[in-house]
């Protein structure tokens, strides 16, 4: 039972974790700059970004995160190059991701009151120092609960990266429980990294009720 | 499968006579690696049938789940809550992946083989059970608490209320988000890859490996996923309107 837990094994999963917890990060910060591109050409964009742009959030909303995780993996480096299957495992993830993250900063922008947008434009602001300066702050801040939570989504979503064999903490778990023969040991180790994904998730999902309260009393 | 393989056939035939056909090509998105995929229509098909049966029964169990989480959610007795609020942060907050492994890996040990659907329907129905269990609980406290007040007033007990006056008002509050449940439960019986699965996703890739025409396999599943989940995504969208409207109309 308590061999499981040696320094090896430990060791062996927190590479892994430290690899999740990389591509989450990375994940986040494209696919919320990306997705910020993507809210703001749906919303303000011609007619034809618009439409482009709603394409490509329908499409990506109603396919699976693995399809677009391998389609990256497989197809992307034929045109870009080889690179580590990590890397393209997350580009696949933030591709998907952003269509997610657009929708969530989109319920943003349409909550800010037109005047804002009339008030800016009188005091001679531009249409991109508007949305800089004044619209996007505000909508970042009423959609921060559930982007935290979006973003609790990307930290358990790594673990589709274990389908690429990846070396995320998830499949790191799959090497050790491929060769584990007693059903405690399975247990151990499965608890141990489910554990390690909850407290991670759980404190973020705290931090959501925390704010989501504080805010309730702010409006 | 020969009807299609004829079909498939004769379009050749047809490329071929525009010029446009050409066996040579090394682009992943070549025509003739489009034309070899669709000749497989019938296996993307079964692993798709795979994929409904899977998500219909494991629905199921999400909804009844979810249906007994969210009433002992909101019911007066502290245990019950708890036990709910245990349950939901349990599988909210670790991976689907995780919870899969541990049908896959552990319980064989206890004597218990589980073959890979019933693995995929208990395993997506107990995590999505815990997101319907949210939505629901969300839906019951969003009906007026005069409702319990009035109902009980009339002499209603407390399973009455839930079963003629509660429920009914809130499936209307919860089909928005409860569509979107359903394109996530749709969209992650992919998970079936990582332990082997036969399902859409794991068919289309084992296609693409095996034959290496990766893109056409992928634009084939991915077409087949949107068209169940973009009517019920629509769905969502236009009824949430509607429930918008008819609530600023009041």
């Amino acid at each position: 039972m308590n061999e499981v837990f040696n320094a090896q094994n430990i060791n062996f999963l927190m590479q892994g974790l430290t690899l999740t917890l990389k591509i989450a990060l990375a994940t986040c910060v494209i696919s919320i700059l990306f997705g910020t591109f993507l809210a703001i050409t749906k919303n303000y964009g011609d007619k034809l970004s618009r439409f482009l742009a709603s394409v490509y959030i329908d499409i990506f909303r109603n396919t699976p995160l693995l399809l677009w995780m391998l389609a990256a993996c497989f197809v992307l480096p034929v045109f870009f190059g080889q690179f580590p299957q990590a890397f393209w495992g997350t580009i696949g993830f933030s591709l998907y991701t952003s269509s997610v993250m657009a929708e969530i900063i989109r319920g943003g922008l349409n909550s800010i009151p037109k005047g804002q947008f009339e008030a800016a434009y009188s005091q001679g602001f531009g249409k991109f120092f508007t949305l800089f300066y004044i619209i996007l702050p505000q909508a970042f801040r009423r959609v921060v609960p559930s982007m935290l939570s979006q973003i609790i989504t990307t930290i358990k979503d790594t673990a589709y990266l274990a389908g690429l064999g990846i070396a995320e903490l998830t499949y790191k778990s799959k090497t050790i429980l491929a060769n584990l023969r007693s059903f405690e040991e399975i247990l151990a180790i499965i608890g141990f990294v489910a554990g390690i994904y909850f407290v991670i998730c759980f404190s973020l999902s705290m931090l959501v009720r925390y704010y989501a309260k504080k805010t309730a009393y702010a409006h | 499968m020969s009807e299609s393989v004829g079909f498939v056939a004769w379009l050749r035939e047809f490329f071929n006579s525009l010029g446009l056909y050409d066996e040579e090509s090394i682009s992943p998105f070549a025509l003739w690696k489009f034309l070899d995929t669709l000749e497989q229509t019938q296996t993307f098909i079964d692993g798709f049938i795979y994929t409904l049966q899977v998500s219909v029964l494991a629905l199921f169990i999400a909804v009844v789940f979810g249906t007994i989480g969210g009433v002992m959610a909101t019911s007066k007795i502290a245990v019950l809550r708890a036990y709910t609020r245990i349950y939901v942060e349990i599988f909210q907050n670790t991976p689907l992946v995780i919870q899969i492994f541990f049908l896959y890996y552990g319980l064989p040990h206890l004597g218990i083989n589980l073959d890979l659907f019933t693995i995929g329907v208990l395993g997506i129905g107990a995590y999505h059970g815990a997101y319907v269990s949210e939505v629901v609980r969300s839906g019951i406290l969003a009906v007026p608490k005069g409702q319990f007040e009035a109902s009980a007033s009339q002499g209603f007990t407390y399973t009455q209320q839930m079963r003629y006056i509660i429920v009914p008002q809130t499936i209307k509050i919860i089909l928005p988000p409860m569509s979107n449940q359903m394109i996530n439960l749709i969209k992650n019986t992919s998970v079936l890859l990582i332990v082997g699965g036969v399902e859409l996703m794991s068919t289309a890739d084992s296609y693409a490996a095996d034959y290496g025409n990766y893109a056409p396999a992928y634009i084939f599943a991915a077409f087949l996923y949107f068209i169940v989940c973009y009517p019920l995504a629509y769905f969502a969208k236009f009824y949430e309107e509607k429930l918008k409207k008819a609530h600023l109309a009041r």
